[in-house]
């Protein structure tokens, strides 16, 4: 078994170049959008020290390069109901913030609009899209947000559904290759071990407390000028999380397997797990939601009328190669043959010399570190809190169920349905229904095809 | 420390309004997972189904709170099959996920802010309850004066709720002692040998899911009366997850085991809860500030909670009146 574990080294330090070089990338798109040009510098948010949300954005003049802040253009911010609630002009570097004066908490749920005083706007620059002088925003976390006014030419036509779609493809692709991690842990551990783990959402929270928990050391580290905090973070929250997978099934789940626990008292087991470690997560780390120091404004690249931000892409280039690691490891080492024998039959497979303990410690730690890998690259994406795993642990599950529980690529590819259709339904329902439509959609496939996607069709009852 | 004050306050929870809903979720559990062996991690969403039913009866159509009742139980009765078609014939597992992901559906569902003008998002419904409790009899505190009492309208709802916790467990009982309880119990034990007796095991399950879907609408009401409103939040996930670990502390498949679990669960967390926090609080604190705020103290008894559920499921499955052999549970 010498060639799988140094395959297995090869694969991990591969995987800590990649995130270390695809996330260095971003640095230089940030260095260039802060380049200190004295007078010009754009996008300068100041942090703020209150648990306030604030609304805040950038407004630039795309036709300049690089892009000049636009300042001294009249902002507002309203409720539902139409009362203002705070209003702001941007400074010399285009910037406006404007806090919400209520407790975060509170103002979960409810729209705000934001509206940008047209007739403020220097001479010559107007909106892109002359039509969307207000945006309408719902508050889902308690982190800040920011909103784009993207000022230049007019748009020849506004925004039209395509490019709506097109512009959730892209958030939708991000989220689903994340899911898909999270996903493909979870039938990994199910496949050899039989388990549905309800507390695997605390699994993908844990890599997000690592990178979480790194970005909030005092200190900064930093090669060659570049800050690297939030990359450690993330390499660390993999490494880690592999490291909590193999603690969480030796010190529970292999002395219950060894006891005969059945599989339903063993569920019922990972739901007390679940309770216990989601709280003891808000008790170290509070209940606020939180972004990253690093990455969390980045300047979009702009693909006709198409935002990405470097942000995004590298996210997705990490998540896909890990997983198109992940699988070919599977598929092609002797350890990965090995898995997928005790996944189909582990008493023929220990008859057949595998050592099936070993085989199911090993996909515990596999399976952990890709969940919580994928935790921390949530936790980039949108921001961190203690229930982040919690929120889509029903999402993997569905995704997991659609694609077949237990199969390889079933996770995967019932992960991108589940993703892609969580946003782009956005476009027809209101996006408080989005989770609504994809839980419906995993109960309607159980009515047509129990057994998933690209599960075998056997009895499962 | 006072802990007369933790007593009173903990019997207060044991004995009160919050106990009873628990005690009815778990009863519903009971029939489910005890005696029929499916694992329904939904019960907050068929108590949703049947509280916001009996409330918008009253809001919407201007009927009586009994006209919201029976709706609520059609109401429920047709969840239960919704849920049950494309699962009991699935592993336990699937029901598991299906009910757990039905239960959020339906909440996140009734808390949208697209029905708010019918339904009141995230504040819920209220204004229904006049029916109610225009028929409480008594005024003033009851109970034992010094340790613990109860307001008027807390005892009425309580009059209430023990009743209908009275007349649920005597009608498990006669449920289970009866042939058809037989058979339930043995589909639990081995559902193939039942299948090869020429029973409709299929019919069974569905029959176990409604009949306790329906101990589970009973909480439901319990919910809207106790507070006089219902609102998503009521029915958290966590709401299902509590009530199992009431019947398992009780022990499952035991007609009593909901009730004594549910008294003791509350008990426990309630007293948990106030040690905590008066173990944080006061100038010169038992717990020092450097161990935990008392925000962080609140979060202990869930900590507590959580451990204990492991514990029990692992240690003592069958609970305290359980029995181990009933219980061999195991996926089928």
């Amino acid at each position: 078994m010498h060639t799988p574990r140094s395959r297995l080294a090869v694969f991990s330090s591969t995987l800590i170049v990649a995130v270390v070089g695809i996330l260095s990338l971003i640095g230089p798109a940030q260095a260039v959008s802060s380049s200190p040009a004295g007078a010009t510098k754009a996008c300068q948010y100041e942090p703020h020290e209150d648990d306030l949300i604030h609304v805040k954005g950038c407004l630039r003049d795309e036709r300049k390069t690089p892009p000049a802040p636009v300042a001294g253009v009249d902002v507002t911010v309203s409720d539902s109901s139409g009362a203002e609630i705070g209003t702001s002009t941007t400074d010399e570097s285009g910037v406006f913030d404007i806090p919400l004066a209520d407790s975060p908490i509170k103002l979960l749920g409810k729209e705000f609009t934001i509206r940008i005083d047209e007739d403020s706007l220097p001479e010559g620059a107007g909106l892109r899209n002359p039509e969307q002088v207000e945006l309408t925003i719902t508050l889902k976390t308690t982190s800040d947000q920011s909103v784009i006014f993207p000022i230049g030419d007019p748009l020849a036509g506004s925004e039209g559904k395509l490019v709506q779609a097109a512009q959730l493809l892209v958030g939708g692709l991000v989220f689903s290759s994340l899911l898909a991690m999270a996903s493909l842990g979870l039938s990994m551990i199910f496949g050899t071990t039989g388990l549905t783990n309800f507390a695997h959402g605390e699994l993908i929270t844990f890599g997000a407390i690592v990178a979480y928990s790194v970005d909030k050391l005092p200190g900064s580290l930093s090669v060659a000028g570049t800050d690297i905090t939030v990359v450690v973070g993330v390499v660390l929250a993999f490494v880690l999380s592999g490291l909590f997978g193999w603690a969480n099934d030796a010190a529970l789940w292999r002395p219950l397997r060894s006891r005969g626990t059945g599989v339903i008292a063993m569920m019922i087991v990972s739901i007390g797990l679940s309770i216990f470690l989601r709280n003891v997560y808000q008790f170290f780390t509070g209940a606020q939601a939180r972004n990253l120091s690093q990455y969390s404004s980045v300047t979009p690249w702009e693909f006709g009328p198409i935002l990405v931000t470097p942000k995004e892409v590298a996210v997705f280039l990490i998540a896909m190669s890990t997983l198109f690691a992940a699988t070919w490891l599977l598929g092609h080492t002797r350890l990965g043959k090995a898995t997928r024998a005790v996944a189909d039959n582990p008493a023929l497979s220990a008859s057949t010399g595998i050592n099936v303990e070993r085989v199911i410690s090993i996909v515990w730690i596999a399976g952990t570190a890709l969940t919580g890998l994928s935790g921390a690259l949530l936790a980039l994406t949108q921001g961190f809190d203690y229930q982040i795993g919690f929120k889509i642990l029903l999402l993997v599950f569905a995704a997991v169920v659609l694609g077949g529980l237990g199969t390889i690529w079933g996770a995967i590819v019932g992960a991108f349905i589940i993703g892609l259709f969580t946003e782009l339904t956005t476009l027809f329902v209101p996006a408080e229904f989005k989770f609504v439509g994809a839980l419906l959609v995993l109960i309607l496939v159980l009515l047509w095809r129990p057994q998933g996607l690209l599960g075998k069709a056997q009895r499962v009852g | 420390m006072d802990v007369l004050d933790i007593l009173g306050l903990s019997l207060q929870q044991a004995f009160g309004p919050t106990a009873i809903i628990l005690c009815l979720a778990a009863i519903g559990l009971n029939v489910h997972f005890g005696y029929a062996g499916l694992l329904n991690f939904g019960q907050a969403g068929f108590m949703a189904v049947a509280g916001y039913a009996m409330a918008t009866t009253v809001t919407i159509f201007s009927s009586s709170l009994l006209v919201g009742v029976l709706w609520g139980f059609v109401l429920t009765i047709l969840f239960a099959l919704l849920l049950g078609a494309p699962t009991l014939r699935l592993r336990a597992d699937y029901l598991a996920i299906v009910t757990i992901a039905a239960s959020e559906i339906v909440r996140q569902s009734i808390g949208a802010a697209a029905f708010s003008d019918k339904l009141g998002g995230q504040d819920g419904v209220t204004n229904f309850i006049s029916g109610f409790r225009n028929l409480n009899p008594y005024t003033g505190r009851k109970g034992i004066p010094g340790l613990v009492t109860w307001s008027a309208y807390d005892s009425w709802v309580m009059t209430v709720g023990w009743s209908l916790v009275a007349i649920s467990c005597l009608i498990v009982w006669l449920l289970m002692r009866s042939p058809w309880g037989r058979v339930m119990k043995s589909i639990r034990e081995d559902e193939d040998a039942v299948r090869s007796l020429g029973k409709n095991v299929y019919y069974y399950k569905m029959q176990a899911l409604i009949i306790g879907g329906l101990f589970g609408a009973l909480a439901g009401y319990m919910t809207a009366f106790r507070s006089a409103v219902v609102g998503p939040s009521f029915f958290a996930t966590d709401v299902t997850f509590f009530a199992y670990t009431a019947l398992l502390i009780g022990g499952a498949a035991r007609v009593l085991g909901p009730v004594v679990g549910a008294a003791i669960f509350w008990f426990l967390l309630t007293a948990l809860g106030i040690f905590f926090s008066q173990a944080t609080t006061g100038s010169d604190p038992l717990i020092p500030t450097w161990i935990m705020s008392s925000t962080q103290a609140s979060l202990m008894r869930f900590i507590f909670l959580g451990l204990g559920l492991m514990l029990l499921m692992i240690f003592r499955p069958q609970g305290i009146f359980g029995d181990r052999r009933e219980l061999a549970i195991d996926a089928r």
